[in-house]
């Protein structure tokens, strides 16, 4: 297990880090209670650096290339650019009140951003940080998902609990899906062919197909001794060859193993307390949980599913992003 | 008699309504105004739902308790808001029908011209009696009644009615909520004050019941006598300073004071007054409710955003009673793609039906009385410092349901 090399002599974990490079990428998780990120080696599971930032951060992502992180700043109604080698605030984007949330475009040109107080959508143009278009959407928007090219965006609303799919080239809502209560997040599988939809109230994740817009599956949970009320998905990621879901179920502490073919759960990972978000690690060996009462993200080895270590970050880590590089 | 909606009032929801969905009409730095995306083909169905309320300004001990003008029917505007955002996706318009009388009313006049105009859905803010007269009018209408306001147990016991479902908490379910954290801190030595009016012993019967349920004990009992004061004066805390310790002084150790006052007559002024240096628990000091002004989690910062910025003030326990009563028709509405009334109402009536509502977990009603189970917010004045039900406290079914009369001991019989 890599995570035993914490227990290792630090030259001697060192020297093996440096004997495997490629292995190495950075964890950004972002702190909503202290107002921090906190940066993590994937190799050595350790936070190699705590960086300041704007008030309550949630969303977080990062631009293709590694070299720029986005944070949603949500009490700062700002999203914040974070540059990958110093670590330091570069630049704002104007997101509109309150964002939670965002997807970047496939082509890394475009985010799309949730603004929860407002019913709003805003599209913003990176380069030139400009607003292009505000699309009113349902009460509460959330989760935010973008198809594999680019031309679909599915976003939730937390009380409307619908899905609106929005064509990203004329930025109008095509169709509203509706889902079960609280819905908080949206992954495309890599073929496009499907958006899967948590619902953190309702319990489920309902798969949508793209082409009809229909509800095809809806995926239960079901842990033995712990009632349903506490089984609250949030957090969905795919794997890149489309084979296994990961689902974060908050308060249940877990994270669902999910086959994509059948649509069974295959496991529960038990992680830490409230586990909302995850992330891939770009070998795709690693699933990432932020674990938000417990203070720390888990580390799951994709090819046992076996929780690998946990580390503490700051206070109630919201999301988690992974450099691509 | 009756007095229909004040003009201001009546001005505010109709301005209100008009603003749905543009800026947020207390944010200055607010994005232009963005009406709504694409109209819906066809013309919106129209549903509309009554809101009768009684209504005379109160007095409390402190000012900062004196409920507000609109206290309930802000909390249904917001949710009426909430409801035209989705309707705009379905082809659905909900409007508000906001009918205000004296709280001695006859309220049976009032509520058959809101029928006779077509209301099918009515949220009511009466007494127990006056829920009652309308509640067996509406019945023969085909008219449901969401109760928001009266806490009586015996509106979901004894005087059950099939048409009527209940958003606001009972006492018993308030009551339970904050024995079960009282025993969790194992603090279960009780003395109990109580008003001399007649809500305040029904409070008091219900914490006398949750002391037997989960293992408190009440040492001893004092009634307090409501012998006519006036509830704030210049120097009245000068008294109040002597009079509480002595009041106190003679009651044997004990680890709360539990205090029962709904009528604001003595509650606020236990706190810090007693004899012995003890919490305050109850209508006073550690408060139960249905939402506190405070709460932020499970989502609770947006609703309490939202409805901050269109109220002009926090968002209390009466506003989230009617706020959920609007959702639960909106929710049935959008499910159902429908604006028909039995439409709506077999949806609610499902034992599947649920809502959601910022309390962390989805919300169900019991069918044996229509009661909407509820976690239940345990507060002071500035923050929430628990919601019940505690940890450890199990039930079988639901354990909403160790807060409040289980269906093994209900005396209902919906008819």
């Amino acid at each position: 297990m890599i995570g035993r090399l914490t227990a290792f002599p630090a030259a001697l974990a060192a020297a093996l880090v440096l004997a495997t490079p490629a292995c190495a990428f950075m964890v950004y998780v972002s702190n909503e209670k202290d107002n921090t990120v906190s940066v993590v080696d994937s190799e050595t599971m350790q936070v190699v650096k705590t960086v300041p930032v704007g008030q309550r951060p949630r969303g977080i992502t990062i631009s293709h290339d590694g070299k720029l992180l986005y944070l949603c700043g949500s009490d700062d109604d700002t999203i914040e650019v974070i540059d990958t080698a110093t670590l330091e605030i570069v630049g704002t984007l104007p997101s509109g009140p309150d964002p939670e949330l965002f997807v970047l475009s496939p082509d890394g040109k475009t985010l799309y951003v949730a603004n929860e107080d407002d019913n709003l959508v805003t599209v913003i143009d990176i380069e030139s940080k400009g607003v292009l278009s505000e699309i009113p959407v349902g009460v509460e928007p959330e989760g935010m998902g973008i198809s594999p090219d680019g031309k679909i965006m599915v976003n939730t609303s937390e009380t409307t609990n619908m899905a609106h799919f929005i064509d990203t080239s004329t930025h109008e809502i095509t169709d509203n899906v509706l889902v079960d209560a609280r819905p908080r997040f949206v992954e495309f599988t890599p073929n496009g062919k499907e958006a899967w939809v948590s619902a953190e109230i309702g319990g489920t994740v309902s798969v949508i197909d793209t082409a009809s817009k229909e509800v095809t599956h809806k995926i239960m949970f079901e842990i033995p001794g712990l009632r349903a009320e506490a089984i609250q998905p949030v957090g969905v990621r795919i794997t890149a060859d489309g084979k296994k879901a990961y689902v974060a179920l908050g308060p249940a502490n877990r994270v669902a193993v999910v086959n994509t073919e059948t649509y069974e759960v295959e496991k529960y990972v038990l992680v830490g307390q409230r586990v909302w978000q995850l992330a891939f690690t770009p070998d795709q060996k690693t699933v990432i949980s932020t674990n938000g009462v417990s203070n720390d993200i888990t580390f799951i080895d994709i090819a046992t599913d076996e929780p690998v270590q946990s580390v503490t970050v700051g206070a109630l880590p919201w999301g988690v992003v992974v450099s691509p590089n | 008699m009756k007095s229909t909606v004040p003009n201001t009032l009546a001005a505010f929801i109709g301005l209100f309504l008009a603003s749905v969905n543009l800026a947020p009409l207390a944010a200055q730095e607010a994005a232009p105004a963005k009406p709504a995306a694409k109209a819906a083909a066809k013309p919106a169905e129209q549903i509309s739902i009554g809101y009768l309320r009684a209504y005379a300004p109160q007095l409390a001990l402190s000012v900062l308790d004196v409920p507000p003008r609109d206290e309930g029917v802000a909390g249904a505007n917001v949710a009426i808001a909430d409801n035209n955002t989705t309707g705009r996706f379905m082809g659905q318009e909900f409007v508000l029908d906001v009918v205000e009388v004296k709280p001695d009313a006859d309220v049976a006049a009032v509520f058959k011209e809101m029928v006779a105009r077509g209301e099918r859905y009515v949220l009511a803010d009466l007494s127990p009696d006056q829920l009652l007269a309308i509640a067996d009018i509406g019945r023969d209408a085909g008219v449901i009644v969401f109760n928001v306001g009266a806490t009586d147990d015996r509106l979901r016991e004894t005087d059950c009615r099939k048409n009527v479902f209940h958003t606001a908490p009972t006492r018993s379910m308030l009551a339970d909520g904050l024995a079960q954290y009282l025993i969790w801190k194992q603090w279960p030595r009780w003395v109990l004050i109580t008003g001399s009016h007649d809500k305040d012993k029904l409070f008091a019967e219900a914490l006398k019941r949750a002391a037997t349920r989960f293992g408190g004990q009440i040492v001893a009992e004092k009634v307090f006598e409501d012998t006519g004061t006036a509830r704030r004066t210049d120097s009245g805390v000068v008294q109040i300073q002597r009079q509480m310790p002595v009041f106190t002084q003679d009651l044997p150790d004990h680890d709360v004071v539990l205090v029962a006052d709904e009528s604001e007559v003595f509650g606020t002024y236990v706190p810090f007054r007693t004899w012995i240096p003890r919490p305050v628990a109850g209508t006073a000091g550690l408060t139960p409710s249905a939402w506190h002004p405070a709460s932020e989690q499970w989502g609770g910062t947006q609703i309490q955003n939202r409805f901050a910025k269109v109220s002009g003030r926090r968002m209390l326990a009466k506003d989230m009673s009617a706020w959920t009563a609007v959702r639960i028709l909106g929710e049935a509405a959008t499910r159902t793609k429908s604006a028909d009334p039995a439409t709506l109402e077999a949806f609610i009536r499902d034992p599947k039906f649920s809502i959601a509502a910022f309390k962390g977990q989805k919300l169900t009603f019991r069918p044996w009385n229509q009661q909407l189970r509820q976690p239940i917010f345990l507060g002071d004045g500035r923050s929430v410092v628990s919601t019940s039900p505690q940890e450890g406290f199990l039930h079988q079914v639901s354990e909403l349901d160790t807060l409040g009369v289980d269906q093994p001991e209900t005396q209902c019989v919906l008819k």
